[in-house]
Formats: structure tokens, sequence, C-alpha cells
């Protein structure tokens, strides 16, 4: 019930920035066209009936339509067959090599790249790359950050003193010069960039929640609950991280907006996603090989990261201003 | 204070060897031993096998990669010491001797950005700490928030596109740290040379710590205003200007001293993209392309070296916050 009260008190906090909840949106309709983004844009219709049978290609090819060529099927109008293309009727690899790098267009909102394909759909099929690695290698760092960050903080001593060592040897390091190195031994793979980026970027989690638990460890409420008899656990995961998880969640806002930079800086710099899988910052690097006949083709992929990292950083500031209204400068 | 230094050098030593069980963990993971892999990144300069067997027998041997890991880290912690990084796979140049000609030019580039940055931000973040929630205030914190989310090699992109030559102006050179007839200037037209070429480098890294440091100092500035002798020098009759830029802000920059050490190794690694974008031959570009290339040597001395001046510049800042702020006493910190 007081979690309940708590909740609605931020999220009245929260409302009050227009800026915050301008970006909460832009947040959440990334997460709708990264998860819808085969309904989106898809160069296979959505749905349509062919000889008597209706499919849904778009999520399943079936073996009866498997070699249709659809944009030919579509173009001779025939009788009987009925066809609903996404709204951009273009795939993440549908090449077009009559359409090199196409100003744009009607057909082509964004243009296309060097190789004919629609920079919108590698754009709204590029948010899945950005989103999931946002997410994922923010979710290890938080993990791993929060687990040291409690040893370190509630148990003290010994393992305090190892952790914190551990904690400024990795930010000795130039973390993207880190993750380069790593990746190149083990070999660029979406997951393994999550992995990476996850594993490099956990101290700033560790160090806040080390330090929340060093606040509240002598506090009367956890005094309490251990005289109370409560075990080691029982105190860390019902009083200490319930009390240290707000400011967690905001570090974690602004981890994404920092893991999705550094997954476009990767791909930009070719140490990306394989070149099948579009992303934002592997569209913007094949843009520059083309700076000097189609300069636009950078606008786009560079405003959508722009405007998702924007986005990220703002919820985060409003999230913590929300928190903590004192801490309001 | 020679006790606290020694406390804080003291404790460097740990910090140091996890630096170098990293780097040594981080090569361990790369596929294959670096043996045949020196002979396979060799193969164009090494035609036959037999030279290549040589290059593989001379590596393991210098490497010790015949014994057991441990005594392999022994082997390259001994030779560490000695600031002995080997030679670079790729030219059989010295490693040092690389570093030495790559680590001036980012020092030129990061030290001109981290004094660009501060000569900005402190005025700003201290004038906008004077109407806190004005419209100035939130302008300039709308404005270095949109900055500070712009991708840098976008708009390392854009400068090229608008000022290097692209489709409009051609004001800027967009390669290299020098003119290819650069050694043929006077001292000041050398100067002169660089200095135009790092210009739109410097912008690239300069606009993102901008924000970060503006707030901190807007953040400093108010703390200070809030203080007791800041009301004293009001009521005394000092003018606003003189309580807000010679008491108030000289009070507040202490804090910002501290800073310089943590923007180091950022911009360090900031400067592998920017580097590469604008063919700088520093650090970030000599990383970049011995990573390309595999080459073990210069990527593990890369990555001590630079974590080793992270270390030393934050006990420097740590030093001279001290040095600065009489306040704070050598024995409170320690």
């Amino acid at each position: 019930m007081q979690e309940q009260s708590y909740i609605s008190i931020v999220w009245r906090q929260f409302k009050k920035g227009r800026l915050a909840v301008a970006s909460l949106a832009v947040v959440a309709a990334l997460f709708v066209i990264a998860i819808f983004a085969p309904f989106i844009a898809n160069d296979r219709p959505l749905v349509m009936r062919y000889k008597g049978g209706t499919y849904f290609p778009a999520l399943h090819l079936s073996k009866d339509v498997r070699d249709i060529d659809f944009r030919a099927l579509a173009g001779k109008n025939s009788d009987g067959i009925f066809m609903l293309f996404a709204p951009i009727p273009y795939g993440p690899n549908t090449y077009d090599l009559s359409r090199i790098l196409d100003g744009p267009s009607r057909e082509h909102l964004f243009g296309t790249d060097g190789e004919g394909r629609d920079v919108l759909a590698e754009l709204i099929w590029g948010s899945r790359v950005s989103v999931s690695v946002g997410f994922v290698a923010v979710g290890i760092a938080v993990l791993i950050g929060i687990i040291l960050g409690v040893i370190a903080g509630y148990y003290g001593g010994a393992a305090d003193l190892v952790i914190s060592r551990l904690i400024e040897v990795m930010m000795c390091f130039p973390t993207f010069f880190l993750i380069l190195a790593v990746l190149a031994f083990i070999g660029p793979s979406i997951y393994n960039i999550m992995v990476v980026i996850g594993f490099t970027s956990w101290t700033g989690t560790a160090r806040l929640v080390r330090g929340e638990c060093l606040k509240y460890r002598s506090r009367e409420f956890i005094v309490a609950a251990k005289v109370a008899g409560a075990k080691d656990r029982r105190i860390i995961f019902r009083h200490l991280l319930p009390n240290a998880l707000s400011p967690v969640l905001v570090v974690a806002t602004f981890g994404v907006a920092s893991a999705i930079l550094v997954e476009a800086s990767l791909s930009f710099l070719g140490f990306g996603v394989p070149p099948t899988t579009a992303s934002w910052g592997s569209v913007l690097s094949q843009a520059q090989d083309f700076m000097d006949v189609a300069w636009w083709l950078t606008l786009a992929p560079g405003f959508a990261i722009f405007l998702t990292v924007t986005a990220y950083n703002l919820l985060g500031e409003g999230l913590r201003d929300a928190i903590d209204p004192n801490l309001k400068t | 204070m020679v006790t606290y230094l020694l406390k804080r050098i003291l404790l460097m030593v740990p910090t140091l060897f996890g630096i170098t069980l990293i780097t040594f963990f981080v090569i361990q993971l790369a596929p294959g031993d670096p043996a045949s892999l020196k002979a396979q990144s060799g193969t164009d300069a090494l035609k036959s096998d037999q030279m290549a067997a040589e290059v593989i027998e001379e590596t393991k041997k210098l490497y010790g990669l015949d014994r057991p890991l441990y005594v392999q880290y022994g082997i390259w912690l001994t030779r560490l010491a000695k600031f002995d990084f080997g030679n670079s796979y790729r030219d059989h140049r010295p490693v040092i001797s690389k570093i030495g000609d790559a680590l001036p030019i980012t020092l030129t580039l990061n030290i001109l950005t981290i004094l660009i940055v501060y000569l900005i931000s402190i005025p700003l973040g201290a004038y906008s700490a004077l109407k806190p929630r004005g419209a100035g205030d939130k302008l300039s914190a709308l404005m270095l928030f949109i900055l500070y989310s712009l991708p840098n090699f976008w708009v390392a992109m854009m400068l090229i596109v608008l000022l290097g030559g692209g489709d409009y102006l051609n004001l800027f050179p967009i390669a290299g740290f020098t003119s290819d007839n650069a050694s043929s200037l006077s001292l000041i037209g050398w100067l002169g040379n660089v200095a135009w070429h790092l210009v739109l480098p410097v912008i690239c890294l300069t606009y993102a710590s901008l924000a970060f440091l503006s707030r901190f100092s807007r953040a400093s500035m108010l703390d200070v205003i809030r203080q007791d002798y800041i009301r004293t020098a009001r009521a005394k009759g000092l003018s606003e200007r003189r309580v807000i830029w010679k008491h108030a802000l000289r009070n507040a920059l202490i804090p910002l001293v501290t800073l310089m050490g943590t923007l180091l190794p950022s911009l360090l690694a900031g400067s592998v993209i920017i580097e590469q974008i604008f063919a700088i031959p520093g650090m970030g570009r000599l990383g970049f392309e011995s990573v390309l290339s595999r080459d073990y040597p210069v990527i593990m001395a890369i990555a001590f070296i630079s974590a080793l001046l992270t270390l030393v510049s934050v006990l420097v800042s740590d030093v001279l916050y001290v040095v600065i702020d009489p306040r704070i006493t050598f024995k409170r910190r320690a």
C-alpha cells in the first residue's frame, strides 16, 4: 500500500515536467515502433488472399506463397488476389539496384541508400537494435552494479576494499577502447555488444548502491530489523534495496542513452551488428561513403540517434527531479 | 602532506595491479595464440613458411607462450615494469616509439579541449546560477542538453559536409594533424597550421563535455551563493559584481578542479572515433588500427598506459584540491 503511494507521488512530480513527459512519449513510441517493426515496414504483405487461401506473409512465409514475388504480383493487379501491404512496403533488406541514392520522395520518404534500400525501413528496423541493446546492456550493468554495490556497502571490510579497487580499475580504462578491443577478439554480434557494454558500464551503479547501503546501514530501521533477528538476505531485499532502487533507476535511464550511443558508434566504425541487420549506426556509416554525392543520407539516422538519446537523457533528468524534488537545483 | 601522498601512492599499487590483470585477461580472450596470429598478420611481409615458423618461435620465446598462464603474466609484468612493451606485430617498430609519436598529438588535442571546455562552461554555469530557473538558465540548460545528446560522429560528418569542402564552405582541412608541407613552415606557421587542422576535431570533442561541466559549475556556484560568507560580503556593502565574481566564483571553482582527472579517460576514449574520422594520428587512431589488425603489444600498451595516465591524473587533481582549498586538510582527505 505504501509503495503504491510512493509511486503515485513520484508520478505526480514527474508529470509536472513537460519535457520529461514528452520524452517519455518518445521512448514509448520508440518501443512501439521497435516491437511492431515487421508490421510497419515490410516488403511482404501483411495479409493476402491467394488461390483461395488466406496468408500472413509478413508473419510467416508458408510454403504456398514462399516463391512469390509480391511486388511483381501487386503490379499485375490480378483478379482474386488481395494483398494488404505495410504502410512502408519495404523491408530493411529490400534491395532495388535501379534506385540507388535516390533523394527523399513520396515513395521513399528518407530516400534510398547506396544499395537501393529504403532508409526509413532501415531506421524502423534499426530501432530494434537500439532498444534491445539499450535495455539488455543496462540490465546486465545494473545487475552487476547492484550485486557488487550491496556486497561492498552492506558487508564492508575486505569485500568493500576489493570491490572499491575493482571499481577504480574499471574507471581508469578508456571504456570505448576496451569495448572495441574485446569485441575485436570475441567477434562483433548484437549479443556480444550487449554483454560487453554491460560488463564495462556497471561502475556507476555499483558506486551508487554502495553509497546508499552505507547511508542506510546504520539507520534505525535497519538496526531494528537486525535486532528483530532478520537474516541478511531479508534485510537486503526487503529493507535496503527498495530504498536504493529509485536512484538506480535514474542512473539506468542515463545508461540506456549512453549504451545506445556506444552501439551506434561501434556500428559506425564497423564493429557493430552484421551488415544484414540494419542499425542506425551502420546506416550512418554507409552514408559516410556517399557524403559528397548524397549528404542528406546522414540526416535521418543521425536525427534518430539524437532524438532517442535526448529522450532518454531528459527522461532520466525528469525521474531524478521527481524522485527527489529537493535535489532539483 | 607526505604521509597523504604516500598513502595515496600505496593505494595505487593494487589498482595498478588490477589494471595489468584486466589488460592481460582481455588479451587472453583472443582466439588462437598471439604467436600464430603474429605469423598470420605478417603474411604479407613474410612470404615463406619458414620465416613464419621463425616468427612463431621468436614470439613464443618472447612471451613465454609455452609456459603456464601465470608465468606468462609474470613475464609480461616484469617487462612492463621496465616499460618494455615489445615490438608492434604490424611494422616491427618498438611499441613505445609508436606511442611516443601518437601520445603528444592526443594530449595536445585533449588539453586544448579541456581548456576550452573550462573557459566556456565556468562563466556559463556561474551566469545561470545567478538567476536559477530564469529564462537564461532554462534556455542554456536545454541547449546544453541538446548538445550533450548529439552523437559526435554525426556532428563530425555534418561539420565536414558544411565547413570542410563538401558541398558548402571549404574553410577547414578535414584530415590530419598538419598539412603535408608543414615541416617546411616556420614555428609560428607550423603552430598556425596545427591550430587550423584542430578546429573541427576540437569542436567535436568540446561540445559534449560542455553540458556536463556547465551543470556542475552551476550547481557548485549555487552551493556557494547560499553560504554565510557571501551574505557577509553583501552585508558589508560590496558591489554585486565583486561578490559574485570575486568571492563566490573563486570558491565555486574548487570542486571543478577534481573533475579534470575524471574528464581525461572519457576524452581519450572519445578520440577513437573523432581521430578516426579526421585522420589524426593520435592514440585513438593508433588504438583503432591496432584493434583492427590484432596488434596485441600495441593494444596492451595503450590500455595500460591510458589507465596509468588516468590514475595519475586523478591523484594529481586530488592533491590540487587540497592545495587550492585551505579548508581541506590532508588528514581529513586521507
